[in-house]
């Protein structure tokens, strides 16, 4: 474009969608699911050792209203399917989902009348965490994978 | 009172309406009776006041399709577990219910406690008890088919799980 032969390196172009994307991306607000054990590794994820705030998702909405990223961490039973559902479709896009640990990827050891095996069946999963329950160290690498997506 | 000192005195009240059982486990008596008679003999336990039962720990349900007990004779046993806070001593009674016809007298005009007690053996025994004002589920949803803890229910369900719709995206959505 024409514009920097005149104002020179003090100016970048670039589109809207590039620059909401950006912030979008380092500024996920998370919505926690957390139903069982793998939350309290979330937990540890949010605070002081581990961290996430340094990229940008530290902000947890318990409001689904306010969040783009959901983090299923935990059993998902079959009482609970229809309110995680619900709680899926009051996001705004657009929004991603992860599923952390072995019960809500695919049901883990529950292998019951009562636990959904693997919340995929139901909902877009975009990351899977493996683990029982995965360390901080996964969340972390599976929330930069959605930053790699979210663009 | 010791287990066996209790089920004297009701074997001296009741007769022969009450047998005596014993636990293969640890040891201790208790009674097995047939669900007519089970309403007088836990009010007894709670009235007479050298026993004074005044706390129901928990009513739950034996199903012995594949347990066959020679004193239970029936499909289903409710198990009553009673504590009294007054002397310290623990009680438990055993009621006979068949398998054409599952369903108990209620005992929660006798303890509260057994209001949801008896909820959760009919959400997981199917075992109804008559009197009881919110027969209802307790634990799974409402509409579930089955009675999952019956020993002929298959660990993984009848389909149950996977019978959820699946999440749509809007038209335009990302």
């Amino acid at each position: 474009m024409g514009i920097e032969k005149i104002f020179g390196q003090s100016l970048i172009t670039t589109s809207v969608n590039a620059v909401v994307s950006w912030a979008r991306k380092n500024a996920l607000w998370p919505m926690p699911f957390g139903t069982a054990c793998c939350a309290i590794e979330m937990m540890a994820t949010l605070s002081g050792r581990y961290d996430l705030s340094r990229f940008g998702a530290e902000v947890i909405r318990f409001s689904p209203r306010q969040s783009d990223l959901m983090i299923v961490s935990g059993r998902i039973s079959i009482k609970m399917m229809p309110v995680l559902i619900k709680i899926y479709e009051q996001m705004p896009e657009p929004k991603w989902v992860i599923s952390m640990g072995a019960c809500a990827s695919s049901g883990g050891v529950f292998d019951t009348y009562t636990l959904v095996q693997g919340v995929d069946q139901f909902l877009p999963v975009h990351v899977y965490i493996p683990g029982c329950p995965p360390r901080p160290e996964s969340l972390i690498d599976a929330l930069l994978k959605i930053q790699e997506i979210a663009v | 009172m010791t287990p066996e000192e209790i089920l004297q005195s009701l074997a001296g009240r009741f007769g022969d309406k009450v047998a005596s059982g014993k636990s293969p486990g640890n040891g201790r008596v208790f009674a097995v009776v047939d669900r007519e008679h089970v309403r007088p003999i836990l009010a007894h336990l709670r009235d007479d006041p050298a026993l004074a039962m005044d706390m129901l720990s928990d009513v739950t349900v034996v199903d012995h399709l594949r347990l066959e007990d020679p004193l239970v004779r029936e499909r289903f046993a409710v198990v009553y577990q009673l504590y009294s806070l007054r002397h310290n001593h623990r009680f438990q009674v055993k009621a006979r219910v068949p398998q054409d016809d599952p369903s108990a007298p209620s005992v929660f005009d006798l303890w509260k406690s057994a209001l949801w007690g008896e909820r959760e053996a009919y959400d997981m025994y199917g075992v109804e008890f008559e009197g009881n004002p919110d027969m209802r589920r307790l634990l799974m949803p409402e509409d579930y088919p089955g009675f999952p803890l019956r020993k002929d229910y298959p660990l993984r369900g009848r389909g149950e799980r996977d019978s959820f719709p699946q999440y749509r995206p809007p038209r335009g959505a990302t």
